[in-house]
């Protein structure tokens, strides 16, 4: 298998794309929930209002210019289902009871829509790097040709309706996702959470609501739906977003005066351990995968390119490990082989920079 | 001061956790800490908002027995959930439940959201015709403001174009019916 073409296969076009910032901001992420008027919400809805929810949103996206392709869950396999997931375009909940539930892809997988999750309708964008307005604007499109074929539970008063009250008004989520390693190391995350919380903006794992920060990687998102417009909400986080790379930035500086020796060590020592190891669990490869990518941020490590250290952050996890090894494995299998492909992938960069 | 969990070992974990401005505190020894999950920045034993909403959904709805609590609000018409299941679930049933259980859903959005008027964008059709309320509404006020100041000509120009407004307003909606 060469290494560079399972990356082109396999790894989400947001995930591959440059964007604004990106050395700390993976990506930015808009959703919009919106549920059908008067039919039931997903979990207080019957077997056949289910259906008839699916059938109006293939329907409503059909032939349209947004290039949109409709699939029923049940119909994915399992390994591209948790892949859909790895790659942040359906949520981990939308591949649990798979029945009568569908997600709704653009070619480009910058825009994708799940059916019958908590809401009718979630329409979400995702960029590389901080651009928060290119992700709005598309979910704004698609979400005004939609609303013009069917009708939104919407009050005049409350905004739009949905199945959880948090979510009422505009029905955005909006998130960005960042690597804070130093702010991490250096335990200042802990007072960053609550500054941040403060703000009325939730700090978040990984994979959203109750995940671990893995890899230093945290999403931060707005709280509130209610009483402000979309641009409003969506300037306030990038407000805050941007404070927080700003203090990750000074941290960096500051590690790097104070202690870069140690530093040094650290991250030479996880790319010791990366190229060496046979054997790398999901969560021990996300710490020393962070821990290289700082060194190669600051100029530390100029043997190593960040592409590669966030193309491996994504194919470790484990869907994505499996679709690019072809076949399905048990997580011991897949301990081995993440470090296999690790290794690889590092001794084949390294062999680049000889040549 | 001894663990909360076990009350038997020396309480050497303090955690203070603020969710959503509410502050809780907890003491507990190392292997009851461990235990519950709590160590570590975003454990995956930390509770979600919807179980925190489910909370204050309880609290805010629960019968007071002080005000001679009247019957439960009937079920939805339009989805036949019961009050109680949305207490539980800390989720609604339809768009109509919104306004069904009005009395009891309004005051716990203002709680959870600070406030219950939304300020978003707006659906489609409807929502170019509301837009242009908005949009009127916005130019009265500040009609009137010019007029409290004594700058009749700018309020004769706001008056202008609020009935042009008007006017396309009207239009558009004859065409929707026709």
């Amino acid at each position: 298998m060469s290494v560079p073409e399972a990356v082109n296969n396999v790894v989400a076009k947001w995930m591959k794309g440059r964007g604004p910032d990106d050395e700390i901001v993976l990506g930015s992420r808009i959703r919009l929930a919106r549920n059908v008027t008067k039919v039931p919400f997903p979990a207080a809805a019957t077997e056949e209002q289910l259906g008839h929810v699916c059938e109006i949103a293939k329907s409503a996206t059909a032939d349209n210019k947004f290039n949109l392709d409709y699939f029923a869950m049940a119909h994915i396999p399992q390994l591209e289902r948790e892949l859909l997931v790895e790659k942040h375009l359906v949520s981990p909940q939308q591949i649990q009871n798979v029945h009568h539930k569908a997600v709704i892809l653009r070619k480009d997988e910058l825009v994708s829509i799940m059916v019958n999750e908590e809401d009718h309708l979630r329409i979400q964008s995702i960029y590389p790097g901080f651009q928060l307005d290119s992700a709005w604007e598309q979910c704004d499109q698609v979400d005004d040709v939609i609303s013009e074929r069917l009708e939104y539970a919407f009050s005049q008063g409350l905004g739009y309706l949905t199945a959880c009250p948090t979510n009422v008004g505009t029905g955005l989520r909006a998130s960005v996702m960042m690597h804070l390693p130093v702010l991490s190391i250096t335990k200042q995350m802990q007072r960053v959470i609550p500054a941040v919380n403060k703000l009325g903006l939730a700090v978040r794992g990984l994979y959203g609501e109750g995940t671990e920060a893995v890899g230093s990687i945290y999403q931060v998102s707005n709280q509130l739906t209610l009483g402000h417009s979309e641009q409003e909400i969506i300037a306030h986080l990038e407000t805050v977003a941007r404070r927080i790379i700003e203090q990750e930035k000074e941290a960096r500086q500051q590690i790097l005066t104070m202690g870069k020796a140690r530093l040094e060590d650290r991250t030479y020592r996880a790319l010791g351990v990366l190229s060496q190891a046979r054997v790398l669990s999901s969560q021990e490869a996300m710490q020393l995968l962070s821990e290289v990518w700082l060194g190669v941020d600051l100029g530390l490590i100029k043997e190593l390119d960040a592409q590669i250290l966030k193309s491996l952050v994504v194919l470790t996890r484990a869907a994505h490990l499996q679709k690019v090894g072809g076949k399905t494995m048990d997580t011991e299998e897949r301990d081995v082989y993440r470090a296999e492909l690790v290794r690889e992938y590092i001794r084949s960069a390294l062999m680049d920079i000889d040549a | 001061m001894l663990c909360e969990e076990c009350r038997k070992r020396p309480a050497t974990v303090h955690i203070t956790k603020i969710v959503n401005n509410a502050k809780t505190e907890m003491h507990l020894c190392q292997h009851c800490a461990q235990a519950k999950g709590e160590l570590g920045v975003i454990s995956p034993g930390a509770f979600t908002f919807q179980e925190f909403l489910t909370g204050m959904l309880q609290q805010v709805a629960a019968p007071s027995p002080s005000v001679g609590q009247t019957a439960l609000p009937a079920d939805c018409p339009n989805c036949g959930r019961t009050f109680n299941q949305i207490r539980e679930k800390g989720q609604l049933g339809c768009s109509v439940c919104y306004d069904h259980f009005k009395d009891q859903i309004q005051p716990l959005l203002r709680r959870i959201q600070g406030t219950t008027s939304h300020a978003g964008k707006l659906p489609g059709v409807e929502g170019a015709a509301l837009e242009q309320r908005r949009q009127i509404d916005a130019l009265r006020d500040k009609q009137r403001a010019a007029i409290s100041q004594e700058k009749y000509e700018e309020a004769a120009k706001l008056r202008d174009e609020i009935r042009g407004l008007e006017k396309r307003l009207k239009e558009s909606k004859r065409q929707n019916q026709g």
